[in-house]
This record gives structure tokens, sequence and C-alpha cells, in this order.
């Protein structure tokens, strides 16, 4: 007879033998209750190289990777889309929604040990989100005046409510930035963007470029106790095997972004000394699609866009293509954005036979060579994944009697081709959500997106009356429950119009040692300031 | 012998200051094509940076093309660039946020290291290995050898360097995978110079790799070449041992053709080895003009062009010296 005693007895020895040997537990088994270490090196790896470190003024992603350790923003996402106090300690809006303000932290100093204030706020938000920051002046449109009653206070003001600023206050896209460094400079130009002083856990040490960035742990940090880290090391590495080898060696042990090939993540997947991890990219929300250029024929047919959405396996491009990294679409916004995701979109099932009969009925018959429709495509340059699923469209739309020509380029051609000359026919890219569609996913659909020039706006050149009307209500309701019904209305008008397929909602992944504890899993846990690891056993 | 390698001083500063003259013209040449047929390419700096930000608006496209100095026409961008050239300034990169020549003065010392490395591991066993098959031709030293430098001459340096990070760093774990210091700790002293030595390891060998065979064809043909020739008969019949004739009388006299290649090269290697610098993540010219490309970083890659075609022409230069050195029926003119 077993008694439950001896069970328990049995299994809390295995584990206390398992503990024994720590290495062996994954990180997050490890994580419940045991205390954080402090101290050593962590060495993380970036590709390519930021042009500058200031993710405020020059934003991309391995810019944020390395700013968010050195600049803190006024709010923070937790993990599950919720605000959370980094600068600011409290904020409030008024009822009218046009005027939010915030109360700011009072312990905390810049790298160079002048206190930070609501002067820094209120010159960050105007001169530097507002006209310098690549969509600053698009989300930030309706922010008039900062006004600071007190250093601990700052008070902004907008013409008319603005909900979508609340998806930018986070650290990761705007910055605040130290005023008695910044002002009366360019801020563009300023040599402080190489070297720069923040308010963030980490202090900047120096830049080797080509080579290294090198983070000190900040001693007076706001977040007493935090970070645990002694020093944090960015290397560029470019290529992406040796960037797998560097990780699987042991050299570094954190890629937030891009870290090795969709092909090898199954092989590092199943060593025991390495994770990866999907979760911290809700945030951007990489969202894939299929463009149509609405300037050419038959594209204008919305039969003809509609026998190419029934002719796209989604699930089978996920599968094959992406390794399965990737989930159908089922429209432009993300399912787990559950605050605006609408369910009950109307979708486009892999039908052949159905393909095919909208196409005879758009009048494109099949000639003698069994072709009847001769088009080009142009793959997004970001990455190989997208050149290799351009042969896979090329494949798909061959079963309809459509024969594709693929048009590949590196990455400045590309952007010239299809965002300054619209010369294409079809078009695949991912374009980033962003925690609210108005940031990311308007600019698909909105006739005032279709810009000249303008990487990542409308490029398939839809200009709806019914979709504008929707997409400028969002812009200015301030009701959360009307705004949010108008987005799943946006959603909606998107698939039933179809300018361009959804086709999928990419998972982005970050590759790092078993050894590290304390990963940021928000939804811009991927950019996130490493404040919160530590290097267990 | 002495006497011979000696060079008449006053003939060879006449040379020389022909020479500077000559070279002048044809750097501007370069530097002039350069300008206009990089901006052939499709796409600007603005529009790369844009995309690398992920969203953008007109103004601020706008904005960086006014602060990169792209909204000016082609022709002032041009007399402006001249005229920061003639005053030895290279310009600034946007993308890196640093004067350009400061950029290239901290990747090129990385770069002469891993090269100057290689090649001279190169051209040492490439000559030993060339003697070799020369000396013992058709036999099973030669063939040995000719399979080695087939081989190392088809495969492809990236190929090369994988192989090894996955042999000797990810399996073996004797040496790094890449980058050129260990950046877990900090080394000081020797123990620096032994850290940055261990990080060269495998991709000098790489490299060499693939210049050992070249070397070792090119000595093997011009020995064979040599070993028919008149006095190496005479040499022979005059009782001379195997070995002192084939290193005193055939491998000088077969060392032109080498010395050729070490000047073509040397120019060249100096302006880096993207492949090599990609894959084992050294900071040097390579990597810097191959990123310069793909974000259109026109000033930086403008350059990197200059300064590569000055060492070219610098080493053209040395390796003519060098022929009258070796060769005392050639002189410099």
């Amino acid at each position: 007879m077993t008694s439950p005693f001896e069970t328990l007895t049995l299994s809390r020895r295995t584990l206390l033998a398992g503990a024994g040997a720590s290495l062996l537990l994954p990180a997050a088994a490890r994580r419940a209750g045991a205390a954080p270490a402090t101290g050593g090196t962590l060495v993380a790896v970036l590709d390519p190289e930021p042009a500058g470190l200031v993710a405020g003024l020059t934003i991309s992603a391995p810019a944020v990777a390395v700013s968010a350790n050195i600049f803190d923003g006024l709010v923070e996402y937790d993990e599950g889309f919720k605000l959370k106090p980094s600068l600011a300690t409290s904020w409030e809006t008024s009822a009218d929604g046009t005027v939010i303000t915030f109360r700011l932290r009072n312990d905390v100093t810049w790298h160079d040990g002048t206190p930070f204030t609501s002067a820094d706020v209120a010159y960050s938000l105007l001169e530097v989100t507002k006209k310098v920051h690549p969509r600053g002046n698009a989300v930030f449109a309706n922010l008039t005046a900062v006004d600071t009653p007190d250093p601990y206070t700052a008070v902004l003001r907008f013409s008319r409510p603005s909900p979508v600023v609340w998806a930018a206050f986070n650290g990761t896209e705007t910055q605040i930035l130290p005023k008695h460094l910044y002002e009366g400079t360019n801020p563009l130009t300023n040599p402080l963007n190489g070297k720069p002083i923040g308010t963030g856990a980490f202090v900047f040490k120096e830049w080797v470029k080509g080579e290294r960035i090198v983070l000190e742990r900040n001693p007076n940090y706001w977040d007493k106790g935090r970070p645990y880290l002694d020093r944090v090391v960015f290397r560029i590495i470019r290529d992406p095997a040796s960037r797998a080898a560097a990780l699987e060696t042991g050299e570094a042990q954190y890629i937030p972004l891009n870290p090795v090939p969709l092909s090898d993540v199954a092989r590092i997947k199943a060593s025991k000394d390495l994770v990866v991890e999907t979760r911290g990219f809700e945030g951007p929300a990489p969202m894939y699609f299929f463009d149509f250029n609405l300037r050419r024929e038959p594209f204008g047919d919305i039969r003809v866009r509609q026998a190419f959405a029934h002719a796209l396996n989604r699930k089978a491009l996920a599968e094959t293509v992406f390794y399965g990294l990737a989930k159908p679409a089922a429209g432009p916004v993300p399912s787990y954005q559950t605050q605006f995701f609408a369910t009950d979109l109307p979708q486009y099932d892999y039908n052949i036979a159905k393909a095919e009969a909208l196409l005879d009925a758009a009048g494109l018959k099949k000639g003698a060579d069994g072709v009847r429709l001769r088009i080009d495509h142009i793959p997004s340059a970001y990455g190989e994944d997208y050149r290799r699923a351009g042969e896979y469209f090329k494949q798909a739309l061959k079963r309809i009697g459509v024969e594709v020509t693929l048009r590949n380029y590196d990455l400045p051609t590309y952007i010239k081709v299809v965002f300054t000359e619209y010369d294409f026919d079809t078009h695949s890219a991912w374009y980033s959500a962003y925690p609210d569609p108005q940031i990311g996913v308007q600019r698909r659909y909105w006739s005032q997106a279709i810009k000249k020039g303008t990487p990542s706006s409308n490029a398939s050149g839809i200009a709806d009356p019914e979709i504008d009307a929707v997409i400028e209500r969002i812009q200015t309701e301030g009701n959360v429950e009307k705004r949010n019904a108008d987005i799943r209305e946006l959603q909606r008008l998107a698939q039933v119009k179809l300018p361009s397929v959804n086709l999928l909602e990419l998972t982005f992944y970050r590759a790092y040692s078993a050894k590290l504890s304390g990963i940021d899993l928000a939804p811009f846990g991927g950019y996130q300031s490493l404040k919160t690891v530590w290097v267990g056993a | 012998m002495a006497r011979a390698l000696q060079l008449p001083e006053g003939r060879v500063l006449r040379y020389l200051g022909l020479r500077v003259v000559q070279v002048v013209p044809t750097i501007l040449a370069i530097v002039v094509l350069n300008f206009f047929f990089l901006r052939l390419a499709p796409g600007d700096l603005a529009e790369v940076m844009a995309g690398e930000a992920g969203s953008a608006t007109p103004e601020y496209m706008a904005m960086l093309r006014q602060q990169f100095g792209l909204d000016e026409p082609l022709a002032i961008q041009f007399f402006k660039y001249m005229g920061q050239l003639f005053q030895l300034n290279l310009g600034y990169s946007f993308r890196n946020s640093m004067p350009v020549l400061d950029l290239i003065l901290t990747r090129a010392p990385n770069t002469a290291l891993l090269m100057l490395s290689s090649l001279v591991l190169a051209v040492a066993l490439g000559i030993l290995f060339g003697a070799i098959s020369a000396q013992w031709r058709g036999r099973w030293p030669d063939g040995v050898l000719s399979a080695f430098s087939t081989i190392g001459f088809a495969t492809p340096l990236f190929w090369v360097g994988l192989m090894l990070i996955v042999l000797f760093s990810v399996e073996l774990r004797w040496l790094p995978a890449g980058g050129m210091r260990d950046l877990q700790q900090v080394h000081t002293g020797l123990a620096a110079v032994g850290d940055v030595a261990l990080h060269m390891v495998l991709p000098v060998l790489s490299l060499a790799f693939f210049y050992i065979a070249i070397y070792t064809r090119l000595t093997r043909s011009a020995m064979l070449e040599v070993q028919e020739l008149d006095f190496v008969r005479t040499a022979r019949a005059k009782g001379i041992a195997p070995l002192p004739i084939a290193v005193r009388h055939v491998l000088r006299n077969a060392l032109l053709p080498i010395v050729t290649m070490t000047g073509l090269q040397l120019g060249t290697l100096l302006s880096g080895s993207v492949v090599i610098e990609t894959v084992f993540a050294w900071p040097g010219m390579g990597r810097l003009a191959f990123d310069a490309v793909f974000q259109r970083d026109i000033n930086l890659l403008l350059g990197v062009l200059f300064f590569s075609s000055f060492l070219v022409i610098v080493s053209n230069l040395a390796t003519d010296l060098v022929y009258a050195l070796l060769d005392p029926r050639i002189d410099v003119r």
C-alpha cells in the first residue's frame, strides 16, 4: 500500500535532486520562488547595427533593443496589454478626453546626475516625438501643449480626443530625453545620440562600431534592486548561421530579434541549453499580407481579388514556408489583440474551384496554354523567408491559371519600386499592426496614407469613401467602446472590399540561454529593457 | 648578391614622382565615376532608414533628406563632395552617425591584421607546397597537394568558415566562433593580445585555405617552367645538388609571378573580405562596405572606394619596385 505521503516525499526528493543540477531545469521552472542573482555580464546579439542609440530619434528594431535599457518611457505594458508605471506613477484623462495628466516619479536622475522633471517630458513630446519621430507627428498630431505646473506633473493638452496616444506612451515607442542636453541643438545630429545619457537601468559605456555596444549597471536606478546584471554587451553579428553558433557555443546568451533562420529554430528548440520564446512580440504585431495594385487591371474587379484570396492556402503557407511559426490571419488585426479583434469576419476558404469560377465570371478565360492572366509579384525584401513565400504564391496561383513573374530586389530598390514608383501588379509584405490599429493597420487602408515615397504606407492604392469614413471616426472618437466598434467595422470592410489579402499573423521569436531568468514577456518584450533579467546558477 | 639588390637612387625618385603625378588623375576619375554610378542605384538612405523605422510620414522623409543633403541638385552635391575631398574630408556617414574617415580608420587595422596574417601564411605555405609539387612532379606528394589545392580553390569561402566554426567552436569548443575579442571578460595586456590571436585562428585559416591553393598552383607551374630552362640544365651539369638548384636557381627565378600575384592581391585584400568578415563577425572594411551598399550610405561607400583604390595603386607601385629588386634585368623607368 502506498500512502499519499510517500509519493509526496518521493517527488519532493526527485525535485531536490533535480534542483542540484539546476542547469538542466528550464528557466521557467527555476524562476518560481528563486531570488534573482545579481552580477555578471550578458552578451546579446544584434543585427543589423543600429544607426543611433536613441530610439526616440532613430527608431529601428535593433535601436530599440539597446535603447530601452538606457532610456525609460512614461509607462510600460504588462503581459496583459495593461499600462503600468515607469517614469509616470499615475495618470488621468479629463472627461472630454482632451487633457491627460501624468504624475511623475520624484526620485529619478539622468545618468549625468541632473534631476529628471516634467520639463523633460514637455520637451521630449513637443520637440522630439512630435517633430522628428518617424510616426510621432501622426500619432501626436492633436497634441497642442504640455503644461508643467510643477516639476513632477505634466499636463498634456489635445485639440481633440486622441485615444491612440495610449499606444505610444510606452518606452519602446516614445522615450523621454534630457532637455538640458538636447535643447537648442538639432536632436537628429546631437552627438549624444551615439553616447546617450538617459534615466534607464543601464548606463552607456562604449560603442565600438561594427563590433560591440557596452552598457553598465546604473547604481542609482529608480527601480530599486534592479537591474541585476553588471554589464550588458551587444555584439553585431550579421550572418544568421554565425548567430546560431554564438548562441550554441555560449559566447552569446541572448538574441532578441531575428536570432536564427526559421530552418534552425527546431534544432535550437531541441537543445536543452537554449530557449526559443515566441511571446513578447504582440506589441509590434507583425501581420503578413498580399497586396493588389488597384491602379492596374484586372485588380479593380473584386471577383479577381476574391479568386486570389481563395487560391492561397494560408495554412499550408504557415506550415511550410514559415515552419509553423505563423498562423492564418482572420483579418488585418491580430487575434491576440483581443480588445480590438473582430471575431466574425468574412473569410475566404482555400477553394481552387471557386477561385477558377470567379476568374471565369470576371472574363479571364484560360488560353490554349492554360494561362488566363500574366502578372508580376514583388515579395518583401526584408528577409529570405518572404522570397520563399513568393515562390509559394507563384506555384499556388499557377493552379488557377495565373502565371506569376517574381521580382526580387535588395531593400532600397524594393522600397523605391513598391512605395515610390508603385511599379508592381501584386506585392507581399508584413507591417507591424502595433498596439493600436490606428498606428499600424489604418495605413494600409486609408486613402490619406497613399504617400508616395513613404515605406510601409498604403501601397495598394485603395481609396474607398466608406473605409475612409470609418478610419476618420476611429481617429477622433473619444469613447473607447464606440471606437472599438468602429475598429471592428474597419476589419469587416477590409475583408469585404479586399484591397489586399490578409495572410498570416507572423510569429517572431527570441532565442537565449536557458541559464537566463526574468526575461520580459510583455507585448514589447522582445524590445524591452533587460533590467528584469538575471543569470541563474 | 647584395649589389644586385640595390636600386639606383636618383632614378627611383624620379620614377616615384612620375607615378604619383599619374596617380592623381586616376584617383580623381575613380571618385567622379563612383559618385555618379552609385547614384544610379534605386533608393536612398532616407528610404532605408524609414524602412528600418517600420513606418514614417512624408514630412519625416523630407527632413531626413534635408539632413543628409539629398534634397539638393546632384551637381551641387557633387561640388560639395569634391570640395570636402580636397580638404581630405571624406564626409559623414549618417547611417553610422560618425565621420567616414573615423569609421575607415577604426576598421582598416582590423582588416589589415586579418588579411596580412592570412596572406603571409598563404604565401609561405603556398610556395612550400608548390615547390614540393614541382620537385616531385607526377608522384604522390604532387598528387596529394594538387588535390588539396583544387579543393581549396573550388570550396566556397563561407562554407569553409562555417564548417570550421561547427567543428572547432560548436563541437570541440576549442576556439571562439566569431568576433575579435572575448566580450564576457575584459582582458588586458598580454592576455588581450592572446585573446585576439585566438579569435583570429579560424578566420585566418579559412582565408588562407583559399589563398594557399592559389599560391601552390602558381609556384608549381612557374617552377616547372623554369626547370626546363638552359641555365638549370647547366647548373645540373655542373654537379650542383638538387636541393640548392631547386631553391637558389629555380625558385628564385620563379618568384616573379608570385610577386605579381601578391602585389595585386595585397591591394584588394586590404579592402577586406566581405564573406569572412560576415561569417566571423569580424569588424573590418569588407563588412563596412557591404553594409554601406545595402543601406545606400553613399558617403561611406565613396569613402571606402576611395580608400581602396588608393591602396591598390600604392601596392601596385610597391610591386613594381620589388620587381626591380628581385630581377636586376628589370629597370624602373
